[in-house]
């Protein structure tokens, strides 16, 4: 695929990492968060972490929206699936994170809520078109990458007059999660050096938010792809930034990213939503102005005021470490539920449930590196 | 869930739509988030919507840096 293989080529995966072990000073720790999932996704899945040289360490950040949706939300969205004339439309990512009482929107449709699997925020549109006995819910999660589509569903649902479509908005920002990650007074224990900043976040955002959270923070921040040579050279020039003491924010991926970013997809964000004062996230709790919700003028599309939906908060199982692993306070390893009761298939926490998870993502790939380190550990030399 | 991929544009359609191919998988997307979208070129796509174009020019230089960093 073009675009896509020329990025994952393992011999020159391997040419950079040896140019990080020779600039990385030995005597120094670089230790980079990796702010989104989709970046945990790939170190996992590429071993990148196995091309490291032991002082450049990647510690997993927050950015994947499944992670971070609080489970009194998901609770709220099984509340309106069970009401007879709902349908909900959600993407496939939430429908096996666990809810409270051992639910999830997997169960609530086995139990014959009325819950649609979805590709785009028009498939919702188009079902409400052709229901139109039917109130269909589209149950929006996502960054600034999935917010512009659902703004799009709502321009689209007024211009067509829908009256039997809603939008169940938990939409959330990017820059306010990083702001807190780095701010966090335990920060100190992890001590974050640098991070690799959001890569298709970026393309809606552009470069510019980040510019005031290097400074506030002074940090340096790599914009970088998906791919793996896309996070091998982020990490490089992290590095350089690190040993040249600068805090600049530096755009690894210019093939799509631009220092503006797509200015038609923020107006239609811009035009649609406003930001909420406060909105609760796994892991971070509390974060002032980082989430968005329908404005005033687009009230009667939004389900939370249609339904009147109080925020349910819902208590995470204590058992589940996703709160810390989501900070980067904890591994995924360290949890006492990881690889025992919660895995894929059964998921305890919602960093086991998505790909971009880093549960998930240590389960399906990372395990077996560290089997393989240990026993090539307990080969005779 | 930020999940996208390059996908080269094969036709235009009306509504602001374009269609995309993708390993045999043809698919239609919206456009409505780009302007002047013109046959070959490769658009982000992400839940059924284009939200970038891949600016060609710039995707060499990433290569040609990788390259150079592999060699530095």
């Amino acid at each position: 695929m073009k675009h896509i293989d020329e990025y994952r080529d393992g011999g020159l995966a391997r040419a950079i990492a040896a140019t990080i072990t020779r600039e990385a000073v030995a005597r120094r720790h670089y230790h980079f968060m990796e702010f989104c999932g989709g970046h945990t996704h790939a170190i996992s899945r590429y071993g990148i972490e196995d091309l490291l040289p032991a002082n450049v360490r990647m510690v997993h950040g927050p950015g994947c929206p499944v992670c971070v949706l609080p489970v009194g939300r998901i609770d709220d969205a099984i509340a309106l699936a069970m009401r007879p004339d709902v349908t909900l439309c959600t993407y496939a990512d939430l429908m096996r994170v666990p809810a409270s009482a051992g639910r999830s929107l997997l169960r609530a449709k086995a139990a014959g809520a009325d819950i649609r699997m979805i590709y785009s925020t028009l498939d919702a549109i188009h079902i409400a078109e052709t229901e139109p006995h039917r109130e269909v819910v589209f149950f929006a999660i996502g960054f600034e990458t999935t917010t512009p589509p659902t703004a799009l569903a709502i321009k689209l649902a007024r211009q067509k007059h829908l009256t039997n479509f809603s939008v169940f908005c938990n939409h959330v920002l990017t820059p306010p999660a990083i702001r807190a990650v780095l701010d966090a007074p335990d920060n100190a224990a992890i001590r974050i050096d640098g991070v690799i900043g959001p890569a298709h976040v970026s393309t809606i955002t552009g470069t510019a938010p980040y510019q005031s959270l290097a400074a506030d923070f002074a940090k340096p921040i790599v914009v970088a792809g998906f791919e793996p040579l896309d996070v091998m050279q982020a990490i490089l020039m992290l590095v350089r930034q690190i040993n040249e003491a600068r805090h600049d924010v530096e755009n690894q991926y210019a093939r799509l990213v631009t220092a503006r970013g797509n200015m038609i997809a923020q107006l239609a964000m811009a035009e649609m939503f406003e930001r909420r004062a406060s909105f609760a996230w796994r892991g971070l709790g509390e974060l002032p102005h980082s989430a968005l919700r329908l404005r005033a003028a687009y009230a009667d599309l939004d389900a939370e005021r249609r339904f009147a939906i109080t925020p349910t908060a819902t208590a995470d199982n204590p058992a589940c470490e996703c709160g810390d692993v989501l900070r980067g306070l904890t591994r995924p390893v360290d949890c006492k539920l990881f690889g025992t009761s919660c895995s894929p298939e059964s998921p305890m926490g919602s960093c086991m449930v998505s790909p971009e998870g880093a549960c998930a993502a240590h389960w399906t790939y990372g395990r077996f590196r560290d089997r393989a380190r240990a026993h090539a550990g307990r080969l005779p030399a | 869930m930020c999940l996208a991929i390059p996908i080269r544009v094969e036709a235009l359609l009306p509504d602001a739509m374009a269609r995309v191919t993708l390993g045999g998988v043809s698919k239609c997307v919206s456009i409505a988030l780009l302007e002047d979208v013109q046959v070959g070129d490769y658009l982000l796509i992400h839940v059924g919507y284009a939200l970038a174009r891949l600016d060609p020019d710039e995707a060499a230089q990433t290569l040609a840096m990788m390259r150079e960093s592999a060699q530095a």
